[in-house]
């Protein structure tokens, strides 16, 4: 199999697979494998409808309901489910939540397993060799390549995805958000929060005046 | 098996680079990759365990060079002649020149589309009590399997404890051989960083595996 070689451009691998993949979709289809506009609806679910606000939604509830959140930390997979509308969560999710002792960090060292009902499909960096190798061994040093420094005595608990357990970061609640819904909690809550890679975004202060 | 694919405490990837605003997907065919390996997945012709090793086989410098998808389209690729399900002529005509073979659960329809977009479920009935519970100190085991496991290697012999139980679970290293489900009581075990990379390490840093029952001993 021809690879890189040195001269070789970014654009000219994407070149060779778009013909290698367009071949083989081609072939699966001629023998009627699949059909083309199943794989359209696929895309189109993880393009569109299956992303970061899932789990945002239930950091956010988590957030403005103790009792949620009690039950969230117990069966996570359960719990989920029970809201019907977030997301159809399939079984061994698994919520940790973060305190002001504990961050919990979440990894696949040996491929790419994510929360994808709850996150979407994971991004490059979680997929790539710099994040696999090093969170297990050196995590407080990849949150700095994420511009996060915690506090030096915070215990960081590193979860690597070994199994088909999946695991989704409870953050803790930003201060200054007392009585805040729960829709406007969830635009606090970011991808890399529930992975642990990031903290929640920090609440404007409303102009003067308002409500 | 040893291969390149557990990265686990390996130095020298770099930094972390994450990317602002980043696509769902880089470019058109990468989605035609993930929706053909999730439909063919679909159709009883693998399990996730013998696609997780195919791109594990894949050669170390291939593995190391390629894209994420462009990892999932070689083992999509190699699973399918695998299995006879396209012809190497195929490939290289780039149209079926064969007829279709059979598929275990059907060809892959827009009727199959909703019923993968939940995850199934890898609970199995146990066939024995579990043999450790929370707060045991477990030794992962010494073992190298050339086929495919989910231990990784920085956890072999080294101590942690029984942080949590997850039920009972389909056993990957079977699964991924075509020796059945062989359900195993799967545990997430927690070691101590210094128990892992040495006294220098930083200790405030634990880090667990989801570990199956045959991957441990009591220590």
């Amino acid at each position: 199999m021809s690879d890189h070689s040195h001269d070789d451009h970014h654009g000219s691998e994407l070149g060779e697979m778009q013909l290698r993949v367009r071949a083989l979709e081609t072939i699966l289809t001629e023998k009627g494998y699949v059909d083309p506009k199943a794989l359209d609806l696929i895309i189109e679910a993880y393009e569109t409808k299956i992303g970061p606000h899932n789990g945002a939604r239930v950091v956010a509830k988590a957030w403005a309901d103790p009792e949620f959140k009690r039950r969230l930390l117990e069966d996570g997979s359960k719990t989920i489910a029970s809201l019907g509308h977030v997301s159809r969560v399939g079984d061994h999710l698994v919520a940790v939540e973060n305190t002001p002792q504990v961050h919990n960090m979440v990894v696949c060292t040996l491929c790419s397993c994510y929360p994808w009902e709850m996150l979407g499909l994971p991004p490059v960096w979680y997929k790539a060799a710099p994040y696999r190798s090093r969170a297990v061994k050196d995590p407080r040093g990849v949150l700095a390549d994420f511009g996060v420094t915690l506090p030096k005595e915070t215990e960081i608990r590193v979860w690597d995805s070994t199994a088909e357990t999946r695991f989704i970061v409870l953050p803790m609640r930003p201060a200054g958000t007392d009585g805040w819904g729960e829709e406007r909690l969830a635009e606090l809550v970011t991808r890399d929060s529930m992975i642990g890679t990031g903290l929640p975004k920090v609440p404007q202060k409303p102009p003067q005046g308002a409500a | 098996m040893d291969g390149v694919h557990d990265m686990g405490g390996m130095d020298g990837f770099g930094k972390v680079e994450p990317e602002p605003n980043e696509p769902v997907f880089h470019a058109d065919w990468e989605g035609r990759v993930m929706a053909m390996n999730r439909a063919m997945g679909a159709t009883g012709a693998w399990n996730i365990d013998m696609s997780r090793f195919s791109r594990e086989v894949l050669p170390p410098a291939v593995y190391l060079a390629s894209s994420y998808y462009r990892k999932w389209f070689l083992g999509l690729e190699q699973m399918l002649l695998e299995r006879g399900l396209i012809g190497a002529d195929e490939v290289a005509a780039g149209r079926a020149l064969h007829p279709a073979k059979p598929l275990k659960r059907g060809n892959f329809t827009v009727a199959d589309v909703e019923r993968i977009m939940t995850r199934g479920s890898f609970s199995r009935p146990p066939q024995e009590p579990a043999r450790y519970k929370p707060g045991d100190r477990v030794r992962a085991k010494n073992i190298h399997p050339a086929t495919h496991t989910r231990l990784p290697r920085y956890v072999r012999g080294h101590v942690g404890t029984v942080d949590r139980l997850h039920g009972c679970h389909v056993f990957p290293d079977a699964a991924a051989t075509g020796r059945g489900d062989n359900p195993q009581w799967l545990y997430t075990v927690r070691f101590d960083s210094r128990e892992l990379w040495g006294p220098e390490a930083d200790p405030t840093v634990t880090v667990s595996v989801d570990a199956f029952e045959p991957y441990l001993d009591f220590a």
